[in-house]
């Protein structure tokens, strides 16, 4: 495995007409990965797998597996094999026939026993001689992952591979599939609109809009510290504040809330003109009732604005989830855990919101701070 | 790993018996009640005229004495015509298969907003008369013709060599009227499969070629199964043909059942001659659907 098979992408650009589905994208994948591919529909994900498998041509850029230069290569010839989103199993064969197809095309010799060692390894031993119409969705989606897997490609891109399951099932297949690549080590590059499938499956998530990356990371870097308002608002969600920035001292940047000034760690500023989008998780954010000693995070550092009034009370079970007018008329989040230390807030009670300065963080104000919300048709 | 317990893996199962029955096969009746007027009834009838005395006549009527020895007389004196039927039928539609299968993987797959206006042509020759349309093929060709001129020039034909009146006049013309045939229900068949099935097999490494192979051609086969028999059974049983692009020497067995039906009067032979090929087809059709792995077509 030291030789390195890392896949790049370099300058990848696809047009349709005048459309531009893929913008100029440059990125790597190491070798034995979990890679997401996050964005919603339309943002170019699928074309750029579809680029990766050879099933689209490239308009500019190049595609490389390793050393090797697959941008010209067929579909057939690359070392690449793709979980469709359909599944696409082939109809008139068995499923055995099915997870077989790829060794045999290669001439592999013994690809019996490869094959039902798999078809085990995808838990479908009983199911071998079945054709796939005769299988669950669930157990057809295995079929495709053991079908693609068997080759032992260099890249595995598996194409929204769980949107067709009903969400008990993928939350068990998300967990079952990164145990498999975990298992069998090969690079996955997996495509999905659904963040939380993201999140808990990849060790590295590039979240693309409009044809490009607009941030790459980590699942906790993303959510913890996000680049831009669609990373913010399309991963979790975020309070989005307009201030202006009053000075830069050392690691620590004030800004100006609306009269009240908070800080911000500069390490988690992505913001560089005079006023910037301060942004802050709801789960960050502790509600104090308003007073003059209420005593608990009023200790060093916390930053803290003053002058809400709860206006909506949603209890979820595990969490409290309040809306907090503010004076200047913005309604924040908060989400309280609910460990059972104090009752929820009553609807109208007065509060302060504080929560530390590493846990902010400024975006750029030229951005949309509604980009990446998820819309309403976009709800499962 | 336990979702779907092993019950739920047979989708027929449910829904379906709960439901009440309805009146939905009166639907069948009108059909029915046709196929029982205009194929039940003049089969039966044609059977037992199969079976009259030989020799009754047209003028005077027949006695039906359950003459068997009718089928083994029909047999003796035209068991070549048989042959020769099937044989032309047989490369007829190997070459409407050859002919038609790119024709209608191109426009399934590749014609793209053509699509309908090619499908249009394919039955195109269909508003104007079988009769008429074989007969062109007299002129098409004739000695002085341009085919057999261009055949000639290029001495793939001898210089006194002919088309018509030849067996390759009469499968040609086997093969122009039944293309249609062929060519629409393989077409019906290739525009099914589904792209991402073929996509899959590239990803899965095959080439074109073994893609087409393995998974394009199995998924038309219910194509190639009713085209080659929607072929293959009326080009066996046709005798325009041979008629108008034939001699005598190249006669069918339909040339035979016809003069003997409307020229001799010999209604029992005609009859005997009938039933043998609808016999024979039958036999020939159940063996090759089963060959062939599609019997739900049957």
């Amino acid at each position: 495995m030291a030789d390195g098979k890392d896949l790049h992408l370099e300058g990848v650009t696809k047009r349709f007409g005048s459309f531009v589905a893929v913008d100029d994208l440059t990125l790597t994948v190491p070798e034995g990965s979990f890679f997401a591919l996050l964005g919603p529909s339309g943002c170019g994900k699928t074309t750029t797998l579809r680029m990766v498998a050879g099933l689209e041509d490239l308009t500019l850029g190049r595609v490389l597996i390793g050393d090797e230069d697959v941008t010209q290569l067929r579909p057939y010839r690359r070392p690449v094999n793709t979980v469709f989103q359909s599944y696409a199993l082939f109809p008139h064969l068995t499923i055995f026939e099915n997870v077989a197809f790829g060794l045999r095309r290669r001439g592999v010799k013994d690809y019996r026993q490869k094959t039902n060692d798999m078809i085990d390894l995808v838990q479908l031993g009983p199911y071998a001689d079945r054709k796939p119409t005769q299988l669950s969705g669930g157990q057809q989606q295995r079929v495709a992952l053991g079908r693609a897997l068997i080759n032992e490609p260099g890249v595995l891109l598996l194409d929204e591979p769980l949107g067709a399951l009903d969400l008990k099932l993928r939350r068990q297949m998300q967990i079952e599939l990164k145990r498999i690549q975990t298992e069998v080590g090969i690079t996955f590059v997996h495509v999905t609109h659904d963040q939380e499938e993201a999140m808990t499956m990849a060790d590295t998530i590039a979240v693309m809009n409009h044809g490009r990356i607009e941030q790459l990371g980590t699942p906790g870097e993303l959510y913890e510290n996000p680049a831009t308002t669609f990373v913010a608002n399309f991963l979790g969600q975020s309070n989005l504040i307009r201030t202006e920035v009053v000075e830069t001292a050392g690691d620590a940047i004030t800004v100006d809330c609306n009269g009240q000034k908070v800080s911000v760690d500069s390490t988690r500023s992505h913001a560089d003109g005079r006023t910037a989008w301060l942004g802050i998780r709801p789960e960050k954010i502790f509600a104090n009732t308003s007073g003059p000693d209420q005593g608990h995070a009023e200790s060093n550092g916390q930053n803290r604005l003053t002058g809400g009034r709860v206006t909506d009370v949603s209890f979820v079970g595990v969490s409290t989830q309040y809306l907090v007018a503010m004076p200047w008329g913005q309604e924040l989040m908060v989400f309280e855990q609910n460990t059972g230390q104090r009752p929820p807030l009553p609807h109208g009670t007065a509060v302060d919101l504080s929560w530390s300065p590493t846990h902010a963080f400024l975006l750029d104000a030229q951005q949309d701070a509604t980009a990446g919300l998820m819309r309403p048709e976009d709800a499962e | 790993m336990t979702e779907g317990p092993a019950t739920a893996t047979d989708p027929v199962v449910d829904g379906e018996t709960t439901k009440r029955r309805g009146w939905g096969w009166l639907l069948l009746v009108p059909g029915m009640l046709w196929l029982a007027a205009f194929f039940l009834f003049p089969t039966v009838q044609l059977f037992f005229t199969s079976l009259y005395d030989p020799s009754g006549s047209y003028e005077e009527g027949y006695a039906l004495t359950w003459h068997f020895a009718n089928y083994v007389d029909a047999v003796r004196d035209t068991w070549n015509l048989f042959a020769r039927s099937f044989l032309y039928a047989g490369i007829a539609t190997v070459i409407c298969l050859a002919l038609g299968y790119p024709l209608a993987y191109a426009i399934a797959f590749k014609a793209g907003r053509w699509k309908n206006v090619m499908l249009v042509l394919v039955i195109a020759p269909f508003f104007t008369s079988f009769l008429l349309r074989t007969l062109s093929w007299r002129t098409i060709l004739s000695d002085e013709g341009p085919v057999t001129d261009v055949l000639q020039t290029i001495a793939l034909l001898p210089e006194d060599g002919r088309l018509l009146a030849t067996p390759v006049a009469v499968i040609a013309g086997l093969v122009y009227n039944f293309l249609p045939f062929m060519t629409l229900p393989l077409y019906a068949s290739l525009d099914k499969v589904d792209h991402r099935l073929i996509e899959a097999a590239g990803d899965l490494y095959a080439s074109p070629f073994s893609g087409f192979r393995r998974v394009t051609f199995p998924l038309s086969l219910p194509g190639v199964v009713s085209g080659t028999l929607l072929t293959f059974i009326p080009a066996s049983g046709d005798y325009i043909n041979a008629e108008l692009l034939g001699t005598p020497k190249q006669y069918m067995i339909g040339n035979r059942i016809q003069s003997a039906f409307l020229t001799e009067h010999n209604y029992p032979l005609a009859a005997s001659l009938s039933l043998i090929l609808m016999a024979i087809v039958v036999v020939m059709v159940v063996f090759y659907v089963r060959r062939a792995g599609t019997e739900e077509l049957l």
